[in-house]
């Protein structure tokens, strides 16, 4: 078979106007513009409400102060939530990020494509899948039920168990993309596995691992619904580990269900608290999202 | 010693009719079978799974010699060369079947001690791969595997391997710098000085040229033809002028079996197979 190049060949070619491959290029970059520019648009007034709205209710009181408990007056702030939020989801990140990490390297470095790692994988999508509701209902039955009270070590196993599967998926991506040249290399130079994969493979890949603990950790930040049956909330400050105002003994305060509560509550400074909340949690995520996409692009740099 | 090394590498043609090899080796018949053998290679069998790549290949690999491994694509030879070092069995669906006797061992043995195998048998890759860490640190590491070194040893063994690598004068002021911001080339020349510091016996190079500009392959064809009067090297290349230039000892790889393995004049002179010939006066491949 030879390609036309004759000129009798190609004289008995019909040829195709240009103007309607034109006009679909056309039709479509509009369409693509349109939906970009709606989406952003959504996010921006989205952003841009919290804002506006939320800025009035940051003042020293808002980081200082306990929630009110007293409807008239117009004190208090969200300090204990915060620091709440900061435990509940700390502690997540402690259970979650070493063993998901773990599981990480396990599914990319040595299960690959067995039938044990083919398996972990699977259920991994599909926990990643779960509605975090489920995961509050779990929680709620393995910790909150047996010890017959709510306390905020049970909201972070919850975190935690929307976090790990996050954590071992992102990290198996992001060792693929290591090539195959490197772990070769090391081997080559007669390291043993477990070094050249934590000192070579996971040092190359590190901006990215890091990355993808931090959005791990974000993705669980504002999460709401594993949360009330858990950790539940509390006008109060975390007092401690145990006890009924402790760690493990009882409820604790946190962000996300108190801007629940507040929001949905009749009085104007509760609800302004709310707003106030609102722009933390967006300013954390928008933050850390940044400074992890600054420090993944230094990482590049080996 | 025969194989004097060449100043200058030979000019690179545009497919000659014939390639010159070494002056030297064009004359200097060495008598093959009382040299001694580094590798002894006996009917390896290799598979990818259930497809079998290669059958029964049997080679000598010479002390101090450069052995040139040539043929087409996807003929077995970069295969071939990763049994030596096994680094194969990082994939679990590859194996390999026979003898690759050295030092009175099969390599292919269970028994093997991969990681001391893999001091003594040094890998040089297609890409440049310097790992994730300073100039410096790159050589150290693989110096660090195998032996216990004050920092003084240390730094002095880094310079040592840097300077026997003829990179030391470009690096020297470089050596906190990381590995990956020096050119491919230079990359490429700091890889093989990170095989050899933990001085192995024999350094595989699998196409060691094919991603480096033709100033950085003269300046680690020039490396290869000093490097091997202390190491015995092994070089896997699709450049037929390469394997004339630098190599004593040429093997005819097509379709996994090794079709003719002789000295590199008599192969690019004379030949004995019709096959051979075709490929290196490129008719195929």
């Amino acid at each position: 078979m030879s390609a036309p190049t004759t000129g009798q060949r190609a004289a008995t070619l019909r040829h195709r106007s240009t103007a309607r491959r034109k006009t679909v290029d056309k039709a479509v970059r509009v369409f693509a513009w349109t939906g970009a520019s709606l989406g952003i648009a959504v996010m921006i007034f989205v952003v841009w409400q919290v804002v506006v709205r939320g800025i009035a209710a940051w003042d020293i009181a808002f980081f200082t102060q306990p929630t009110p408990q007293d409807v008239t007056s117009t004190a208090g702030g969200f300090a204990n939530a915060i620091v709440g939020t900061l435990v509940i989801t700390g502690v997540a990140a402690l259970m979650a990020i070493p063993t998901g990490f773990l599981g990480g390297i396990y599914l990319a470095e040595f299960g690959r494509n067995g039938k044990l790692a083919t398996a972990i994988r699977m259920i991994a999508n599909v926990v990643m899948g779960v509605p975090s509701i489920i995961v509050g209902v779990f929680a709620f039955a393995i910790i909150v039920q047996p010890l017959q009270h709510y306390s905020g070590f049970a909201g972070s196993v919850a975190l935690a168990f929307i976090m790990l599967p996050v954590m071992a998926r992102t990290t198996e991506d992001i060792l693929n993309l290591v090539p195959n040249e490197l772990r070769e290399s090391g081997l080559a130079i007669g390291a043993p596995r477990w070094k050249v994969t934590l000192g070579v493979i996971c040092r190359a890949a590190r901006g990215g691992l890091i990355t993808g603990a931090s959005l791990a950790v974000v993705r669980v930040a504002g999460e709401t619904a594993p949360l009330l049956f858990t950790a539940l909330s509390s006008p109060y400050w975390m007092t401690g580990l145990f006890g009924p105002g402790g760690f493990f003994g009882g409820p604790v305060a946190n962000l996300t269900k108190t801007i629940y509560d507040f929001s949905a509550s009749p009085y104007p400074h509760w609800q302004d608290l709310a707003w106030g909340g609102a722009l933390l949690i967006i300013v954390v995520v928008l933050g850390m999202n940044i400074l992890m996409r600054l420090l993944f692009q230094r990482g590049k740099e080996w | 010693m025969v194989g004097t090394t060449l100043n200058e590498p030979a000019a690179p043609t545009i497919v000659p009719p014939r390639l010159e090899v070494a002056e030297a080796r064009r004359h200097g018949q060495e008598d093959f079978d009382s040299l001694p053998s580094e590798i002894s290679v006996r009917n390896l069998d290799f598979y990818y799974g259930k497809a079998q790549a290669l059958f029964g290949n049997s080679m000598e690999i010479k002390k101090n010699r450069v052995t040139a491994v040539i043929g087409p694509s996807g003929c077995g030879k970069s295969t071939h060369l990763r049994t030596y070092n096994r680094i194969y069995s990082l994939y679990r669906d590859q194996r390999a079947t026979g003898e690759i006797m050295f030092d009175g061992d099969n390599i292919l043995s269970p028994q093997t001690d991969l990681l001391e195998l893999r001091r003594r048998i040094g890998m040089i890759f297609q890409k440049p791969s310097p790992f994730p860490m300073t100039v410096f640190e790159n050589i150290a590491y693989g110096l660090r595997q195998h032996y216990k070194l004050d920092r003084g040893e240390l730094s002095d063994r880094v310079e040592h391997a840097l300077k026997r690598s003829a990179i030391w004068d470009e690096v020297k002021h470089k050596l906190n710098e990381p590995g990956t911001a020096l050119s491919g080339g230079q990359q490429q020349r700091l890889c093989i000085a990170r095989a050899i510091a933990p001085e192995p016996d024999v350094l595989l190079m699998d196409e060691p040229c094919s991603a480096i500009d033709p100033v950085g392959t003269a300046k680690i064809e020039e490396l290869i033809l000093e490097l091997k009067s202390k190491y015995t090297i092994v070089l896997v290349t699709h450049n037929m002028q390469q394997a004339a230039r630098v190599s004593d000892y040429t093997a005819f790889f097509f379709e996994g079996h090794i079709v003719e393995f002789g000295a590199t004049a008599q192969i690019f002179a004379k030949p004995a197979k019709q096959q051979t010939e075709d490929y290196i006066t490129g008719r195929f491949g």
